[in-house]
């Protein structure tokens, strides 16, 4: 029963960009494209439920592992970086995941003996620094001219008429390869999460030292937790580079971590299904904001120029009458009234 | 009977406070041994000495002829050290089974890549966790709440529960805080049925316990700690005529107890 319902929901999920209901699609960018950035956020709010949902970590960089991703990708691909690499995208895939994942491994080693506020300055700080560095004009990384043709996935891959099925007229491939990802991540993460592993993170999160003292080697967990994070979160923006063709140091912003993170508390720390409404949430309901005009007497704006100001209003709503999340993880809600108790 | 732990000559200073001076004593393997003392006197710090958590400022222990110098706390419980704690420390949203689970999994080494791909030592350690869990559950009496979460059992039941995780752990030493805290008469004459029973099962006791009768009934030696210090190391009926242990800890006639 569970496995036909989700068989019909990722059947659904393939078929979206079919399904133009002018209910849901939203005037610009189109429907397809705002499906893959739908997904990618989805992606990216599973990468950090692991890391703060599962393991329990406060992470506020997390775009720090997305930036890494994307620039690994951008430097080996495109014949305008710095780097004579000059691979395909599908080459510098795999690398800029090992890249990421390692970056992971690095701020984690020393960090991860911290514990919770501390850890989130630290990897706050860390975003910062990414984003500092690549801001730089002088660096390889060209700050705001940024990188620009970074080749699309698979060019050898071609329709009939030999135009390429990754291309920048049509971001349906690019949805449908983001949401393979997806079910690949989350199959991945439920795993985890139903394993020693996975009992050992919620160990973690419950007592550390309680953990500690049952034999939980919790800094290697918790190191796994945030290379699994990390590996994700390089993994989307390798994407978010092989889709648009060109990144610079404005595309990573701290704006956008704390918008991952809202997602994943807003739609359920811990829980699977939770992470991906969140996701939903955070990506879509801007887009669908955009071309409503605020009334007259309100200053008549776009109110896709509100969004910010409308998930503060939602994450506070949220936190109000539902802090556990739309659909929470029963034990993560459980946690929660322990420790207002 | 050969040494399970030697606790040797250790002392722990925090800052200016000498928490343990110099405290020796050693338990033999199959032994009930009490640890006891009046508040203050260093017992709970010596268990945490022994656990790992922290690292003795002067002195040696060793576990089974090995130094516990420089290991860190999972290690120390790899090696064969449980413990419960004073004030029970479940992981109180976990089910009692996964509790318990969280304990045997100390004897498996399933991870990231193993659990990803679902590898046969997954399955395999999983099977024998549940099977070692449900199997300790049944040993401490709680095997009925099994799918029930940790924060719902009863006090009683919670006791319990800490003692299954610890013993899944697969110790050849369980350190006991204060296992009988807060139980009444006839829950302490089942836990002191209990603790024979884990020593029959040959796993080695150390137990910190308040209730004197408790203490005098179940173990065959005990130690005392006063400041930091041994006072005494004896059978229960020596250290009871001990008039250091009288005039320190108890402070009533030994007969009151």
């Amino acid at each position: 029963m569970k496995w036909a319902v989700a068989a019909v929901c990722v059947a659904l999920a393939y078929l979206l960009p079919a399904l133009r209901l002018p209910a849901l699609t939203t005037p610009e960018p189109d429907w397809a494209t705002l499906l893959f950035v739908v997904a990618v956020y989805v992606l990216l709010a599973l990468g950090l439920n692991v890391v703060v949902g599962f393991a329990g970590l406060l992470d506020l960089g997390y775009v720090g592992f997305f930036a890494v991703g994307a620039y690994s990708v951008a430097l080996l691909t495109s014949p305008n970086s710095g780097v004579p690499a000059g691979w395909p995208w599908l080459a510098a895939l795999p690398v800029a995941i090992v890249v990421t994942m390692l970056s992971g491994v690095l701020l984690g080693w020393p960090t991860l003996r911290l514990r919770g506020d501390y850890l989130a300055i630290v990897t706050l700080g860390f975003a910062e620094i990414i984003r500092v560095v690549a801001s730089d004009p002088t660096s390889v990384f060209k700050g705001d001219r940024g990188i620009s043709d970074i080749p699309h996935p698979a060019p050898f891959l071609r329709h009939a008429d030999g135009t390429p099925v990754f291309g920048v007229t049509d971001a349906r491939p690019y949805y449908w390869l983001t949401l393979t990802l997806v079910i690949v991540v989350v199959f991945a993460a439920r795993n985890l999460d139903r394993s020693r592993v996975g009992r050992s993170w919620v160990a973690i999160r419950e007592d550390e030292d309680a953990a500690e003292a049952m034999g939980v080697p919790t800094f290697r967990f918790k190191l796994w937790a945030f290379a699994i994070g990390a590996a994700v979160g390089g993994l989307s923006g390798s994407l978010y580079a092989g889709t648009q063709g060109f990144i610079n140091s404005a595309s990573f912003e701290l704006l956008f971590s704390i918008l991952i993170l809202a997602g994943v508390v807003m739609g359920g720390s811990g829980n699977l299904p939770g992470a991906i409404l969140g996701g939903v949430l955070i990506a879509y309901l801007p887009e669908r904001l955009r071309g409503i005009r605020a009334p007259a007497w309100l200053g008549g704006q776009d109110l896709f120029e509100w969004r910010y100001l409308m998930f503060g209003l939602v994450i506070i709503l949220i936190m109000l009458f539902r802090p556990q999340g739309v659909i929470p993880s029963r034990r993560r809600a459980l946690e929660l009234k322990d420790r207002d108790g | 009977m050969a040494d399970v732990l030697e606790v040797d000559g250790v002392s722990l200073r925090f800052g200016g406070v000498l928490a343990l001076d110099g405290v020796s004593f050693a338990v033999r393997e199959g032994e009930i041994v009490g640890l006891i003392g009046p508040n203050g006197a260093g017992k709970t710090t010596c268990f945490n000495a022994v656990t790992g958590v922290y690292r003795p400022t002067a002195g040696e222990i060793r576990f089974r002829g090995q130094r516990l110098a420089g290991r860190k706390r999972y290690q120390i419980t790899k090696l064969g050290i449980a413990r419960t704690f004073q004030n029970i420390r479940l992981f109180r949203e976990m089910t009692a089974l996964e509790n318990v689970l969280v304990g045997a999994d100390a004897r498996h080494g399933t991870s990231v890549p193993g659990a990803l791909v679902r590898a046969p030592r997954h399955w395999a350690e999983e099977r024998a966790g549940r099977e070692l869990a449900m199997d300790l559950m049944r040993f401490v009496g709680i095997d009925r709440r099994a799918g029930e979460l940790a924060r719902n059992l009863s006090y009683g039941e919670q006791r319990r529960l800490e003692v299954a995780r610890a013993l899944a752990t697969g110790p050849t030493l369980l350190c006991l805080d204060e296992p009988a805290a807060g139980f009444g008469p006839a829950e302490k004459e089942q836990l002191l049925k209990l603790i024979r029973d884990i020593r029959d099962r040959g796993v080695t006791v150390l137990l910190i316990e308040h209730d004197m009768r408790l203490v005098m009934g179940v173990t065959e030696r005990i130690v005392v700690l006063e400041f930091g210090r041994t006072i005494a190391d004896g059978t229960p009926a020596e250290v009871r005529d001990d008039p250091r242990v009288v005039a320190a800890y108890l402070g009533v006639p030994t007969d009151a107890a």
